[in-house]
C-alpha cells in the first residue's frame, strides 16, 4: 500500500499575515480535529441515550428467557426474574433468582463461572429445593467455534444431560470428565471446555449445599 | 462503464483484500473456523465498510491532509459504536449472532485502508461501490476459507446458518461425512495452512490468464 497511498507534499496555501501565527501553530488542523471529536462525542452521547432503554429491555428479556430454560414453568407462580436475593460471597455478592409456589421456595437459579479454553464460561444453573439440577445453560463463552461451542444448547444436547443430577448422583468424586476419571463425556478434541463446565456446575452445587438454609428460608419479599 | 467494472473486479477478485492485499488477516484467520462465521463477519464488515466509505467521501473536503488519519479513525470508531448500539437495541437477535464481530471491525485495517486509499479521494457513489466490491471480496474470501476449514475439520458445511440467516436458511446446513474431521484445520494452525493454500491457488489461477490491465483508478490499485 505504501507507494499508492503516499500523499504528495503540497505547498501550504497563502495565508494572510494576520493569521500566520494561527497557521504556524497548526491551528486549522486543531480546529478540524477538534470539531470532529466534538461531533463524534455528541453523536455517541445521542446514540447512547436513544438506545439505553431498548438495550435494557432486551437484556431483561434475555434474562427472562434464560431463567425459563433452567426453571421449569410448572414449579412456580411468581416472577423469578424479580424475586432476587443477594447472597454475600467472599467479598462479592451473588444474585440468586428464586422460584416460589405459594410462597415456598421451590427452586433457585444463579450464575457460576469457570475459566475455559479461551476466557470465562458463564453458566446459569437452576437447582430445586433438594439440590437437584433443574437445568443448566451457558450464558456466555468465547470457546473455539466448531469445537468448544458444543456446550451451547443450540449446537449439541450435551448440556441437557446434567438435568436431574445432583452432588450425590453421580458421587461427588465423579463430578469430572472421563479423562479425569469422572462420569462425564468430553468432546472429541476438546477436553478443557467440558472440564470447565463440569467444574463450574460442581462449584454451583457445592455453593447451593453450603448456603441452602439461607437460600430456601428467606421470607417472601 | 469500465470504471464500475474495474472497481468491482478489483474488489472482488483482482485486488482481493485477503488473497491479494493481504490485509485484515487477523479477522480472516480468527473467525473462519466455520463457513457461517466467515459469512457473518464478511456481511458485518461489508455494511460498515460501505457506510464508512460514504461518510469519509462526504467529509473529505473538510479534512486536512495532515490530520486525515486521526479523523478517519474517529469517523470509523464512532460509526461502528453507533451501529453496535443500534443493533443491540433494535435488532437484538441479529446482534446476539453478529455482536461478537462488530467490535472487531473497528480494528480491521481494511476499513481504514479503503478510507485512506479510495474514499478520501473519490466521489460518494464510487466510494460506496468500492466499499461494496471490497466488502464482497472480503466476504467471499472468508466464506471460502471457512467452508474449506469446516469441511476438512468438522465434516460439516454452513452449520449454524439458521442462527445467522433465519430458519429458512437451515437447508444450507450439511453434514458431508460422519464423525470428526482433521482437528488441526479448525485450530489456528489450520487457518494459516488454508490461507497459504488459497493465496497460492489464486496466484496460480491469475498466472494462467494474461496479465490484467492496469486499474482505471491508480489510487485504488495496491501492489499485491
Amino acid at each position: 500500500m505504501t507507494t499508492a497511498t503516499s500523499v504528495p507534499e503540497s505547498a501550504p496555501p497563502a495565508t494572510p499575515r494576520t493569521a500566520a501565527w494561527f497557521a504556524l501553530a497548526g491551528g486549522k488542523h486543531a480546529v478540524v480535529l477538534g470539531s470532529f471529536s466534538l461531533a463524534a462525542t455528541l453523536l455517541l452521547a445521542l446514540a447512547y441515550g436513544l438506545t439505553k432503554a431498548p438495550i435494557e429491555e432486551s437484556a431483561r428479556e434475555d434474562l427472562r428467557h434464560s431463567l425459563e430454560q433452567v426453571l421449569p414453568t410448572g414449579i412456580y407462580d411468581n416472577n423469578p426474574a424479580a424475586d432476587t436475593l443477594q447472597l454475600p460471597l467472599n467479598g462479592r455478592s451473588l444474585r440468586v433468582y428464586r422460584a416460589r409456589q405459594g410462597g415456598q421456595v421451590t427452586g433457585v437459579a444463579f450464575e457460576t463461572s469457570r475459566k475455559g479454553y479461551s476466557g470465562e464460561i458463564r453458566l446459569l444453573l437452576g437447582v430445586d429445593a433438594q439440590g437437584k439440577l433443574l437445568g443448566v445453560r451457558v450464558l456466555k463463552h468465547t470457546e473455539t467455534p466448531g469445537l468448544g461451542d458444543k456446550i451451547e444448547v443450540g449446537r449439541s444436547d450435551w448440556i441437557t444431560r446434567f438435568t436431574g443430577l445432583s452432588l450425590g448422583n453421580p458421587p461427588e468424586a465423579q463430578w469430572a470428565v472421563k479423562k479425569d476419571a469422572g462420569a462425564f463425556d468430553q468432546f472429541a478434541g476438546a477436553t478443557i471446555t467440558p472440564r470447565a463446565v463440569v467444574g463450574g456446575i460442581k462449584d454451583g452445587l457445592q455453593l447451593f449445599a453450603a448456603h441452602r438454609q439461607t437460600l430456601l428460608q428467606e421470607a417472601s419479599p | 462503464m469500465s470504471q464500475i467494472r474495474d472497481i468491482m473486479a478489483d474488489g472482488v477478485w483482482r485486488n482481493n483484500v485477503v488473497f491479494s492485499q493481504m490485509l485484515s488477516l487477523c479477522p480472516a484467520l480468527a473467525v473462519t473456523s466455520a463457513a457461517t462465521q466467515g459469512l457473518g463477519m464478511g456481511m458485518a464488515t461489508l455494511a460498515v465498510l460501505m457506510a464508512s466509505n460514504v461518510l469519509v467521501s462526504l467529509l473529505r473536503g473538510l479534512i486536512t491532509d495532515e490530520v486525515r488519519i486521526p479523523a478517519f479513525v474517529l469517523i470509523i470508531a464512532t460509526l461502528v459504536t453507533m451501529v453496535d448500539l443500534a443493533m443491540n437495541a433494535w435488532l437484538h437477535e441479529l446482534h446476539k449472532v453478529l455482536g461478537l464481530f462488530i467490535p472487531l471491525i473497528v480494528v480491521n485495517c481494511l476499513i481504514l485502508g479503503r478510507a485512506e486509499s479510495f474514499a478520501g479521494k473519490n466521489s460518494v457513489a464510487l466510494s460506496a461501490l468500492d466499499g461494496l466490491a471490497m466488502g464482497l471480496g472480503f466476504t467471499l474470501a472468508l466464506t471460502l476459507m471457512g467452508a474449506l476449514r469446516e469441511m476438512l475439520g468438522s465434516g460439516t458445511l454452513f452449520s449454524g446458518a439458521a442462527n445467522l440467516l433465519g430458519p429458512a436458511m437451515g437447508v444450507l446446513e450439511m453434514r458431508l461425512y460422519p464423525g470428526e474431521g482433521v482437528l488441526v484445520m479448525i485450530l489456528p494452525a489450520g487457518g494459516f495452512i488454508v490461507l497459504g493454500l488459497m493465496i497460492a491457488a489464486k496466484r496460480a489461477l491469475d498466472a494462467r490468464k494474461p496479465a490484467p490491465q492496469a486499474a482505471a483508478i491508480p489510487a485504488a490499485a495496491v501492489p499485491s
